[in-house]
């Protein structure tokens, strides 16, 4: 049967290759990131003729006796595309255009023309880079590396260090892909803006960095960016329960809900409300991760570069040089990993010896994980360190914070009870009528992350790591006051050493807090990957504890 | 709780009456089950456990099993169940692991008497051998499912689905030792009691968790199973593999469903979020409830019918912590509110009606439809006779009454609608273009219309003095006709205006004289009722539109000629056939986003400036104090109106285009949207995808505008490696060759593609079809079988 392919006016139907934004950003002068979108290409063909276009037009703009200062500072076209070159030459999933851009960078070099260096090394401030740029890498991690570069244009620091675990990666793609990208009931600029707003809440200027650029292409109004007071009141709107979300997700009520769906000029739809709050809690939680894994900047962010050659002192702050395993805590550590492995086994064998614990134990304990969970605040000494204004301007109310909701002496919010409102039985039959597609990716990723294991644990094999995963995931819901009838808390305790939970409540509650000592100081001699892993788990079930909430907030809403 | 009905049933010795009613619990209910002499219900949740008698008029709590001073999580109950053998034998399951069987017949208040610490995870599932009395299974979130004999303290046999969480265990009712268990993945599995080392049989019944199963209590074969996907399915199990045979699709997840004892094919359902109402299904009809309870206020979480062989009680316990029992006769039937007719017209203004049979029958005795019932079709649905239940006869017929042959013509629509011009030309031209189409086509009403929008809107001076003075003579001798004809004449035959054509149209002049002047009374009424002095140059204005459209028929062999020249017009300009050549490649790059690049062509040739403004002529002076077009605006307005009623939507629409903003202020927009949709959707059921995607793309309401906007993608495949082709460019990047190429003469195709779906080959539209025609495979030699259609 044949088919008639008259595409919109019989035009040949190629896909925009940028948003409109894109171009209309473009500076007057002659080089601009903007044209070569050819880079991001799939053919090859297509990216070798746009680099050599590339590498001409930059040549021959430059005089062979090359700039001087105020010419080199005045022609921001030249900065951006010096910043393209130095990020595609460490970035780029393609290797012969990495190789051409280093190429190009040094031949500008020698024309005496100030090239930007990286600062810092590799996507991570606390993973070493070989451990994430590995020659070769497995297939499917470099497919979704060139899906995330073609379709936007960089593979940016948090998709790389996720890259250790292909399969949750191409997961977490595909849903952050539908969230910000495909059809939905939110235009695409104000997803942007919600990303940032989510982010600014951690003060996470990673995230916040990353989505303006993002915003402004994809056609966002550049007076937003000024601060939340310049955004229209409906976004505004959206502060008090971004607030709530980002750091304590039990106060959110029907009430919430009700004053962001009455009618009224800057009312939502319900529809919208159900992607902003999926937008929000991601965001939220992915924040979390670019903490808990030391994401560094992006090299063509503010941050990621210099102009200036690196001072050796910056070299010190390499995490090549790691100091944590070496040395004499080396046995310990060993140690700790044997008696953690031993008391798995032990509690995967014997379930029953203790069937003589009574209910009240239960719930005590549970308690106590909670009340235990008050100690386990991250050290106070951490100096409040100042941010740039262009994140806190999106924060309204910023001494609004994580705060333990089960402080002595006061009326504590009833227990979340996990059976009552599960993700797969209500969240998702919820959020699968009002945005159907999220609804599947999500129940995918919870279980993909859920499911994950190597069956490896530092050095051993074969090993059953669903104990832990299950203790690591339901920590994380007792730190949000969520709880699972059928589990003992006591397992908690009895697997998660104090520097692994101090680790998880800093970058589930404060994420802004986390440091690379806390990074270091738990399971020492587990792998990087097995660390980012934890951090996966930390991510989703943090998003899953804070989107139960808000969900059970629509649905009483809706009752 | 207006209609309260009472209701008596008999069941051997066993009488049980009793009324809609419920009663308050203190904590939402998780779930209930009600005892084998129906006069007693435990309800159990999260912070309740009590068993109420069911009495006349009301609940009375008789035993409240949430004993000590704090009770432990022993007592949240995911799920209770009442032995049907053993009236003091009880069993739940904990949400957290724990399976507990309670004995009522222990003198203590503690009534707990076994407790089986199992499961790891919450069970959610507890259910008793229906003949057995010491036999219980368990269903939990751990994956297994165990067996337990309640003489011995631990369980007999352990059965593990090496899958995900078990959602519902179920005995069979007739097969001794089979039981039936769901899973969170959506797989079904039979199981037998005896061999506990693997499955019987296994099928994949749902997309996603399956929350409930319920064998039929009849028919051996037959389960249900509720998923979260929103189905309930009925399935044959007697067969090798599982056939479903009924499907019922819900509005919300299932919870639960339960079959309704008596009736072959009724089954209950309650949804696990969102939707609170309890309905009863024929299965077989699965697009409407049969009955509907809807008293609960949040979600209901358990259902069970009173009596084993009782189909007129249902007893529900809900998250809005109430109780309910549900009389039948209270139900409400949504068929009753359904309506029963459907109505619909056919391209070709054939009608077809459905309606409940008894309506047809009595009206059949009319005959009311002389010779257009060519043959009326019925479909007729026989009454299952055994089916002691069903209320309204479900049988309903259907007839297609089909108008005869010439009225129902359609051809002027589809003629009119690819010769009109509705944008690209200045406005005078636009609508005698129109008028000329619509005259050719006999339809002298509508020409008249456009001529006098021309007149109304555009400027005089591209009227010649000639022709002006042509028509003034001619004008002063059309004016006796005026007395001749009222209005009320016009007004009539307007609706019906090809009758009118034939019944008084000998001379086709004679009858647009007779239009045009009627049309001119209008005018002049008009000008009467604002009282103001009317202008003679306006009325020979006026009279000068006529006489110009007189003076055009006079002269058929132009007329015939522009005919001519306008009739190939195509919806949209056809792209100049692009030279093939091989750097074509380059531009396809640039063009990244080219969809929008045809779309700004087509709108600069709209906005071509009208170039007559030069022309205005010495008559100018004297068209000087002619009326504003604002003015006529209402009278616009109410033509529009009033073609919309007569059904010729084309019409309204085509004025409304051309005129654009002239008249758009005018209406509201969602009258504009109801008209814009209506045309678009004609032209889409007469398959003029050009022609309606040109008048979205000429519409000015917002709603009408993005229709072409979605689902513009276009999926296809490369024609070198057969796979899809990457959101890129035309260059596949697995095979690196250019995907875009023609398979007759092997240059890049811009413009009009067309490829095989079979294939993925393809290539300029005339070079396949003209292939096509001599030959039926694939240019390209991959040998596949083309078909154009």
């Amino acid at each position: 049967m044949m088919d008639h392919g008259e595409a919109a006016d019989g035009g040949t139907p190629v896909p925009n290759a940028l948003p409109a934004g894109e171009q209309a950003a473009v500076a007057p002068r002659g080089l601009d990131p903007g044209r070569w979108v050819g880079l991001y290409s799939r053919g090859e063909r297509t990216r070798e003729e746009t680099m050599d276009a590339l590498g001409r037009e930059l040549l021959n703009s430059i005089p062979s006796t090359g700039l001087s200062q105020g010419e080199m500072e005045e022609s921001r076209g030249l900065h951006r595309t010096l910043l393209l070159l130095l990020r595609l030459s460490q970035s780029c999933p393609f290797g012969e255009t990495q190789e051409k851009c280093s190429q190009l960078l040094q031949a500008l070099q020698g024309r005496g023309i100030k090239t930007p260096q990286q600062l810092g090394s590799g996507p991570s401030s606390f993973l070493p880079v070989e451990e994430i740029l590995q020659e070769g890498a497995e297939s499917a991690q470099r497919r979704i590396f060139i899906e995330a570069f073609v379709s936007t244009g960089r593979v940016d620091n948090i998709t790389m260090v996720m890259g250790l675990h292909p399969e949750y990666l191409s997961s977490f793609w595909r849903t952050q892909y539908l969230l910000l990208r495909m059809d939905g009931p939110l235009p695409h600029h104000k997803r942007h803006y919600i990303a940032i707003m989510a982010a600014a809440r951690h003060q996470c200027s990673y995230l916040v960095g990353l989505h303006m650029g993002e915003f402004l292409q994809a056609g966002g109004d550049p007076e937003w960016l000024q601060g939340l007071h310049c955004a229209p009141q409906k976004l505004r709107n959206l502060n008090e329960i971004n607030k709530i979300l980002a750091h304590r997700p039990w106060l959110i009520t029907k009430e919430h809900i009700e004053a962001l769906l009455k009618t009224g000029e800057n009312s939502w739809s319900l529809a919208e409300l159900i992607q902003a709050l999926v937008l929000l809690t991601h965001y939220h939680s992915l924040a979390s991760f670019v903490f808990g894994c030391g994401i560094n900047p992006e090299i063509d962010h503010e941050g990621g570069h210099a102009f200036q050659p690196p001072s050796p002192r910056s070299c010190d702050s390499s995490p090549a040089s790691e100091e944590g395993v070496s040395g004499s805590g080396g046995r310990d550590a060993m140690q700790e990993v044997e008696v953690l492995m031993e008391r798995m086994k032990l509690l995967q064998e014997c379930q029953l010896e203790e069937d003589g614990v009574t209910q009240e134990e239960m719930e005590t304990r549970f308690e106590l994980e909670k009340t235990e969970s008050l100690l386990v605040n991250p050290s106070v000494d951490i100096a409040e360190h100042s941010l740039p204004h262009n994140v806190l301007c999106f924060v309204e109310d910023p001494s609004f914070g994580y705060k333990d909701f089960t402080r002595r002496g006061e009326q504590a919010p009833p227990t979340f009870r996990a059976q009552d409102y599960t993700w797969e039985d209500h969240g998702y039959s919820l959020i699968n009528r009002l945005y159907p597609d999220v609804g599947q990716l999500l129940d995918e990723k919870f279980q993909v992350v859920y499911n994950l294991t190597y069956h490896t644990m530092a050095m051993h094999r074969g090993v059953d790591t669903s104990t832990l995963r299950r203790a690591i995931w339901n920590y994380v819901h007792c730190v949000f006051g969520i709880r699972y009838d059928d589990y003992n808390y006591g397992e908690v305790n009895q697997l998660l050493e104090r520097s692994l939970k101090v680790y998880i409540k800093t970058v589930a509650c404060y994420p802004e807090k986390t440091t690379r000592r806390m990074y270091t100081h738990f399971w020492r001699h587990f792998k990087h990957s097995e660390k980012v892993h934890v951090n996966l788990l930390l991510l989703e079930a943090r998003m899953q504890a804070a989107l139960l909430y808000a969900l059970r907030a629509i649905t009483r809403y809706m009752t | 709780m207006e209609k309260m009905a009472r209701v008596t049933t008999a069941l051997g010795g066993n009488t049980i009456t009793g009324r809609t009613m419920f009663c308050h619990l203190d904590a939402p209910a998780n779930a209930i089950s009600v005892c084998r002499d129906a006069a007693q219900v435990v309800v159990a949740g999260r912070n309740i456990f009590k068993i109420y008698a069911i009495e006349e008029e009301q609940f009375v709590e008789k035993l409240n099993l949430r004993v000590g001073r704090k009770p432990s999580l022993n007592f949240s109950c995911a799920d209770v169940v009442w032995h049907q053998m053993d009236e003091n034998l009880l069993a739940t399951a904990a949400t957290n692991g724990v399976v507990v069987t309670w004995n009522l017949g222990k003198p203590s208040r503690n009534k707990q008497d076994q407790l089986f610490t199992e499961h790891k995870r919450t069970v959610n599932k507890v259910c008793f051998h229906p003949t057995e009395v010491y036999m219980l299974l368990s269903g939990s979130q751990d994956g297994y499912m165990k067996c337990f004999d309640l003489r011995k303290k631990d369980s007999v046999s352990t059965f593990s689905g090496q899958s995900e969480s078990v959602r519902d265990v179920q005995f069979s009712i007739r097969d001794y030792f089979t039981f039936a268990a769901t899973f969170e993945n959506g797989n079904v599995q039979l199981w037998d009691i005896r061999r506990p080392d693997r499955y019987e049989r296994m099928f994949t019944a749902h997309n996603g968790p399956v929350f409930c199963c319920d064998w039929h209590p009849e028919d051996r074969g037959w389960l249900a199973t509720g998923g979260r996907d929103k189905m309930v399915k009925v399935w044959d199990m007697n067969t090798n593999r599982a056939k479903e045979i009924y499907c019922v699709q819900t509005i919300a997840s299932v919870a639960r469903v339960k079959w309704r004892p008596e009736c072959k094919h009724h089954i209950a359902t309650c949804s696990m979020m969102v939707d609170h109402n309890i309905y009863v299904w024929d299965v077989r009809r699965p697009f409407i409830p049969s009955a509907m309870f809807e008293e609960h206020k949040d979600v209901t979480t358990g259902i069970v019918w009173r009596h084993l062989h009782d189909p007129y009680f249902l007893l529900s316990g809900s998250k809005d912590s109430t109780l309910y029992q549900h009389i039948f006769k209270d139900a409400s039937q949504p068929i009753d509110r359904a309506n029963p007719e459907g109505l619909c017209y056919s391209l070709y203004g054939d009608l077809a009606f459905a309606a409940k049979e008894s309506l047809i029958s009595s009206d059949s005795n009319r005959k009311p439809y002389i010779g257009d019932r060519r043959h009326p079709i019925f479909f007729k649905r026989k009454l299952d006779p055994t089916e002691q239940f069903e209320y309204i006869s479900s049988s309903s017929a259907l007839s297609v009454f089909e108008t005869d042959v010439e009225s129902g013509s359609m051809d002027w629509f589809v003629r009119t609608a690819k010769q009109y011009v509705l944008a690209g030309r200045p406005l005078a031209e636009l609508c005698d273009h129109n008028a000329a189409v619509a005259k050719e086509l006999d339809r002298n009403q509508v020409a008249q219309t456009w001529t006098m929008l021309r007149i109304i809107y555009s400027s005089p001076g591209t009227v010649s003095s000639a022709n002006l003075n042509h028509s003034m003579g001619k004008g002063s001798a059309s004016l006796p006709l005026m007395n001749s004809f009222n209005l009320k004449d016009i007004q009539s035959g307007m609706g019906s205006e090809s009758r009118l054509d034939r019944s008084k149209g000998e001379s086709r002049p004679e009858n647009i004289l007779m239009d045009s002047s009627s049309t001119l009374i209008n005018n002049d009424e008009n000008e009467e009722t604002e009282g103001s002095d009317v202008p003679a140059d306006y009325l020979l204005g006026d009279v000068e539109g006529d006489e110009d459209e007189l003076y055009m028929m006079d002269h058929e062999n132009p007329h015939a000629e522009e005919q001519e020249y306008i009739l190939p017009q195509e919806a949209f300009p056809l792209r100049h056939e692009i030279v093939d050549n091989p750097s074509a490649l380059d531009h396809l790059q640039d063009k990244a986003d080219s969809p929008h690049v045809s779309g700004n062509e087509a709108e600069t040739v709209s906005l071509t400036p009208v170039e007559s403004f030069s022309l205005i002529s010495i008559s100018h002076s004297l068209y000087e104090n002619r009326l504003p077009p604002d003015f006529f605006s209402p009278i616009v307005r109410d033509m529009l109106l009033f073609y919309a009623e007569q059904g010729d939507v084309q019409m309204t629409v085509s004025v409304l285009i051309v005129l654009g903003d002239r008249i758009r202020k005018e209406i509201d927009e969602q009258t504009q949207e109801h008209w814009y949709t209506s045309y678009i959707d004609l032209l889409q059921r007469f398959q003029l995808w050009n022609i309606s995607n040109e008048v979205i793309k000429l519409s000015t309401c917002r709603a009408i505008n993005c229709l072409n906007q979605a689902s513009t993608t276009l999926h296809i495949n490369c024609t070198n490696c057969k796979r899809p082709m990457s959101n890129k460019g035309w260059i596949c990047d697995r095979c690196r060759q250019c995907a875009s190429m023609c398979a007759v003469c092997h240059h890049v195709v811009k413009g009009l593609f067309v490829w095989c779906q079979g294939c993925s080959h393809g290539g300029h539209l005339q070079h396949i079809m003209k292939w096509l025609e001599s030959s039926s495979h694939c240019p390209a030699g991959c040998g596949h079988l083309c078909e154009y259609t």
